[in-house]
């Protein structure tokens, strides 16, 4: 039998996320050589890996097809460079994918039987537009299993604002605003970057670098997003300004079990502590990460007072707002996306897991007061997503200071 | 020195209506301490199926962006400058079908002028400049990355050469000069003049590396990311480059001079003097020990406007043309898709020559070979002698244990026809002689289905006549190859009257499928190449019959360039087969073909040339010489050599009115490929036009215009 092991979180990286379509950076690059890039710029910066260690590949796409296809955590491994020795698998949770594939690898290093694996994700939402060649089964309407909005998220956030009025436009605004300011803020102190790994560009005035995430908007202002149209309802709340938008770009991290960390000499940035995935109802998926939360934190024997620093998904704004408003959390508490989050960064599905995970690990590294942190999403159909960790850097005396 | 700047291009330009032009796209990418590197794309916008070339228009853009980048690095904008091409390809090189078009030497000139204009102002930018070379690089394309200061290469680059000498060229972009001077002049001989003769060999990553010819190689999953890093760290000084291959004092004093004379020496040896470019190359090369870029830039001008208006580049190109495009399109095939599928082979006959077949079969189509033979000893050996060559592919390591038992199963021998029966394609390698090969078909035709293909690899009988026994001779036709099988790349495809159009199509795909190339010929004595080697070896025997020395006739035949002397060519096709080869053709056309009663006796005897124990030829067997004596009206080498370029024009004149092959094209195509006639010749018609023979013949030319240059 397999003796329960620590699970770590190594590093992680991300491409830079570009805006989806043909007037994208990425509309020439193709959505396999994406995360490929990624897993070679994540084994680059940590050479003490051996590759033929690694013991599994899991890399997350929500439509799994063409250049993001055939089987996509083998295909990536083989790309990438990594011995054939190394298998890999695909994995869909649609945007919770780079998360759950994170947290099907920490299962099995915990369970002992992997030492090192590698989880990430890919959305190439401009070569696979949301929705696009999907087939629900009828009975999901004729027998009214889900809703009609369930399958437009920006439908499922306006239900939000209905469920909870006091959840307004305004406060919505105000939350996308401080994102793109937190962003821009965190860009110009150098933070976001240096998780990023640079993808070589085809356009068509020649080759470029992308070494930016292309979508973010450091002007934006209040009058700017009361202005903006709302297109899933006349006279509704949700925004292009308040959402994530369409994105391109791929994430992918690196998972060991304590002992391999120590073998190989690696230092952890996060300790796993516990995880959870949970179900709502589909016409009003955004709340997901509040029950997914209770329970990652009841697991973990945690309340949410001893979390010290959220990453959470800004799919919407309003969706953020219901957690936050859920656990008392004031609307700009500083522990909450302390750099900004997929509003103004952007949001490519089945890639965002890693993402927050990337942000909430090089946060421990500069704030040993914090202990505990999370990294939270809400799931198309349904769902969201929490995993809770753990701060190897916290110091109890910095806490007091 | 050339004032560059001073020249008006404009008439190159002028030539480029039609040009396909490289554009020079530039876009910023920032690299650390706040600078910006310029990074250059050469783009055509075509896919890589038409690989960047650079005409005047491509070049005088790339000049244009440069000098926009050179002020922009003078204002502090930008802090290095960094050149790459499109997915797959940097750049093919100057764009040959202008070059051919050439008007005269002052626009041949300017050609090499406006190349030097272009890509010399890499190195003169104010800041670093680099070539990420992110694939095939070319001629002219290489040379864009030898001018500039700095050049990665993409490890799984799939081609990085010069191979302006095989073209009758030379690097004369910079090549010339620059290359010996960055990588040392041993290895700078390789690149311009040995492997280009080597069957125009390229360069892979690795070789690229070990030679000096770029400073870093980076895997291509992230080339350009890597290169852009790469780069970032040399213009932050935290790189530092070392170049051990760049000549010193010692190399320039010692080694260069005697290096050159090296290479001198072994290439009269191995091609002769009749091809000019090697030895240009070797001059530019041999003066690039000294002196000044531009010095060395302006000699390279010089020689290229005059290799460009001179006949062999003309030729050469022409020939590269037939080689690359007529060869994959061959004349008068029929439609591809009336083909029958070749899923079993048979092989009647399991001897040396038949077992190479059923080896070449069996590699190419991976389908079941089955040899056969009049007794099971012989099979026996055939089949084990097929074994013993796939063991050796095994252990050179061109071929994986699974495919080494994958190949080895597929080939089986019997002595029973009937195991034939589900053969689709039977190709017949037995004796030489009309009735055996009757025979066997005939007996072999009893088994196999009506729509099987029988091929008949005969160099001398007639195809016809092979199948007069077959109840079907409409599914026979000539497939001949030449030796060595396995590296000759020419298959004769001999069609007769009775041919049908599916076997003429199943034959040519076939020979693709080998990976050949194939050229339709009619059913007449000796096809194309044997034919045309019997009027040089018919004519060489003539006139040492008549007295004249075999060293006078091999020195009469030298100004055509072939790959070897008359002599050595009896020597390696053997002397009883060369007397057969006489015989057959005389026995064909007795007022034309010369027979040769001593060269009979010279096969009795055996031997012609001597030599060491390393198989090196020493000069001409005494016995043999003894043999040949007493002839009483020797001729001078240039009624040897007018002799043999008339008999030749007579004998092509005469094959193209009798339909042997489509055109002229053809004619050289087999030339070329099959009896490894130069390509300064053209193969052999423009040859045979621009010595006049042609029209002492039949008073007009193959080629109108003739393949010729412009002259000076």
């Amino acid at each position: 039998m397999a003796d329960q092991a620590e699970v770590v979180f190594v590093d992680g990286v991300r491409t830079p996320f570009g805006k989806a379509g043909d007037k994208g950076m990425y509309w020439n690059t193709r959505a396999d050589d994406l995360v490929v890039k990624a897993i070679v710029g994540l084994l680059e910066r940590n050479p003490n890996i051996p590759k033929d260690r690694i013991d599994d590949v899991a890399i997350a796409a929500t439509t799994q097809t063409g250049d993001q296809g055939l089987t996509l955590g083998r295909t990536a491994a083989i790309l990438a460079g990594l011995p054939k020795t190394v298998p890999g698998f695909s994995i869909d949770r649609m945007c919770a994918g780079a998360m759950t594939a994170a947290a099907m690898m920490s299962g099995s290093i915990g369970f002992g039987m992997y030492d090192l694996a590698i989880a990430g994700g890919v959305e190439h939402m401009g070569h696979h537009p949301m929705g696009s060649g999907v087939d629900p089964n009828p009975r999901f309407l004729s027998e009214r299993l889900v809703g009609e909005d369930a399958l437009v998220m920006g439908a499922t956030a306006e239900r939000i604002h209905d469920r909870f009025p006091q959840l307004t436009k305004e406060r919505s605004d105000r939350f996308a605003l401080a994102s793109q300011q937190k962003t821009a803020a965190a860009y110009a102190a150098g933070k976001i970057q240096q998780d990023l790994v640079p993808v070589a560009i085809r356009t068509e005035s020649g080759w470029g670098l992308a070494t930016r995430d292309e979508v973010m908007r450091p002007e934006t202002t209040l009058e700017g997003l009361a202005a903006l149209k709302t297109p899933f309802r006349p006279h509704g709340r949700i925004t292009a300004g308040n959402a994530s938008g369409l994105n391109d770009g791929a994430t992918a991290a690196i998972l060991a079990s304590g002992a391999a960390a120590k073998e190989f000499g690696l230092s952890p940035k996060m300790k796993l502590v516990s995880y959870a995935f949970a179900g709502v109802d589909p016409e009003i998926m955004g709340i997901g990460p509040i029950p997914a939360t209770e329970k990652a934190l009841r697991k973990a024997g945690l309340s949410i007072e001893d979390i010290g620093i959220f990453e959470m998904n800004e799919a919407f704004a309003v969706q953020v707002l219901s957690f936050m408003d859920h656990y008392g959390i004031a609307d700009d508490d500083p522990r909450v996306n302390p750099w900004g989050g997929a509003i103004a960064v952007g949001h490519p599905l089945a890639s965002s897991g890693v993402r927050l995970m990337n942000q909430l690990a090089s946060q421990f590294t500069e704030r040993p007061d914090v202990r505990y942190g999370i990294t939270s999403m809400c799931v198309g159909l349904g769902q969201g997503g929490t995993m809770v960790w753990e701060n190897p850097n916290y110091d109890k005396k910095a806490k007091k200071a | 020195m050339t004032d560059y700047t001073k020249i008006d291009f404009d008439s190159l330009a002028a030539l480029s209506d039609d040009e396909v032009v490289t554009h020079s796209f530039v876009r910023d990418v920032p690299i650390s301490g706040g600078k910006t590197l310029a990074l250059v794309t050469l783009d055509n916008g075509r896919d890589h199926t038409r690989p960047n070339t650079l005409g005047p228009v491509s070049l005088l853009e790339y000049a244009k962006t440069l000098d926009e980048l050179k002020a922009r690095a003078a204002a502090g904008e930008i802090h290095a400058v960094a050149i790459t091409g499109k997915p797959f390809i940097l750049a093919a090189g100057a764009d040959l079908s202008k070059v051919a078009e050439i008007p005269d030497r002052d626009t041949a000139r300017k050609m090499g002028q406006l190349g030097h204009f272009a890509l010399g102002k890499a190195s003169e930018l104010g800041v670093p400049s680099f070539v990420f070379i992110n694939g095939l690089a070319l001629g002219g394309g290489l040379e864009i990355a030898l001018n500039a200061d700095y050049r990665t290469v993409d490890a799984s680059v799939p081609a990085v050469a010069l191979p302006e000498v095989f073209l009758g060229l030379i690097p004369g972009w910079g090549g010339a000069y620059l290359l010996p001077n960055l990588i040392g002049i041993e290895n700078a001989l390789k690149v311009v003049i040995e492997n280009p003769l080597k069957q125009n060999r390229t360069m892979k990553a690795d070789d690229v590396m070990e030679l000096g010819i770029a400073d870093a190689k980076f895997d291509s999953v992230a080339f350009l990311e890597d290169s852009i890093k790469w780069a970032d760290g040399v213009v932050s000084g935290r790189i530092k480059v070392k170049r051990p291959n760049e000549p010193g004092k010692v190399e320039r004093l010692v080694k260069w001079d005697a290096a050159i004379a090296i290479a001198t020496k072994m290439l009269k040896s191995r091609i002769g003097s009749v091809p000019k470019s090697p030895y240009a190359a070797l001059e530019l090369m041999k003066a690039a020990k000294s002196g000044t870029k531009a010095e060395g830039f302006e000699r390279e001008d010089e020689v290229l406007s005059e290799l460009i208006v001179g006949d062999q580049l003309q030729a050469s190109i022409y020939a590269f043309n037939l080689v690359q495009k007529r060869a994959k399109r061959p004349a008068g095939a029929p439609d591809k898709a009336i083909a029958k599928k070749v899923t079993k082979v048979g092989v009647l006959g399991a001897g040396y020559m038949a077992s190479q077949l059923a080896l070449l079969f069996v590699r190419r189509l991976r389908v079941p070979v089955v040899i056969t033979d009049i007794d099971q000893a012989r099979v026996d050996k055939g089949v084990a002698y097929i074994g013993e060559e796939i063991d050796k592919l095994l252990e050179k390591g061109r071929i994986s244990p699974d495919e080494a038992n994958r190949l080895k199963a597929l080939v089986t021998g019997t002595t029973e026809k009937a195991d034939f029966a589900d053969c689709d394609w039977v190709i017949e390698a037995v004796f030489e002689e009309l009735e055996i090969k009757q025979n066997v078909f005939a007996e072999v035709e009893q088994f196999i289905s009506p729509e099987a293909v029988l091929a008949t690899n005969t160099s001398s009988l007639s195809v016809e006549q092979i199948g007069a026994k077959l109840a079907h001779p409409e599914r026979l036709v000539g497939f001949h190859f030449f030796t060595p099988v396995a590296v000759m790349p020419l298959i004769e495809v001999v069609k007769t009257p009775h041919t049908d159009e599916a076997t003429l199509s199943t034959a040519m795909v076939t020979a693709k499928n080998l990976r050949k190339n194939a050229v339709i010929t009619a059913d007449t004595p000796g096809f194309v190449v044997n034919r045309l080697l019997a009027v040089l070896l018919g004519e060489a025997m003539r006139a040492v019959d008549e007295g004249t020395s075999f060293q006078t006739v091999d020195e009469a035949i030298a100004p055509l360039g072939l790959p070897m002397a008359p002599s050595v060519l009896l020597d390696l096709v053997g002397l009883k087969v060369g007397a057969h080869v006489l015989d057959t053709h005389h026995a064909a056309f007795p007022d034309r073909f010369y027979r040769s009663e001593n060269l009979h006796k010279l096969a009795d005897y055996g031997k012609l040339l001597d030599k060491d124990d390393k198989g090196k030829v020493k000069g001409f067997d005494k016995g043999a010489l003894k043999i040949v004596a007493g002839g009483k009206n020797p001729r001078t080498a240039d009624e040897i050599l007018v002799a043999l370029q008339d008999g030749l024009a007579r004998e092509v004149r005469l094959m193209l009115d009798g339909d042997v092959v489509a055109a002229a094209e053809d004619i050289d195509l087999c030339m070329v490929l099959g009896a490894g006639f130069p390509f300064q010749m053209g193969g052999l018609t423009p040859y045979l036009d621009r010595v006049g023979a042609s029209e002492r013949v039949f008073g007009d030319t193959f080629h109108h215009p003739t393949v010729t240059g412009v002259g000076a």
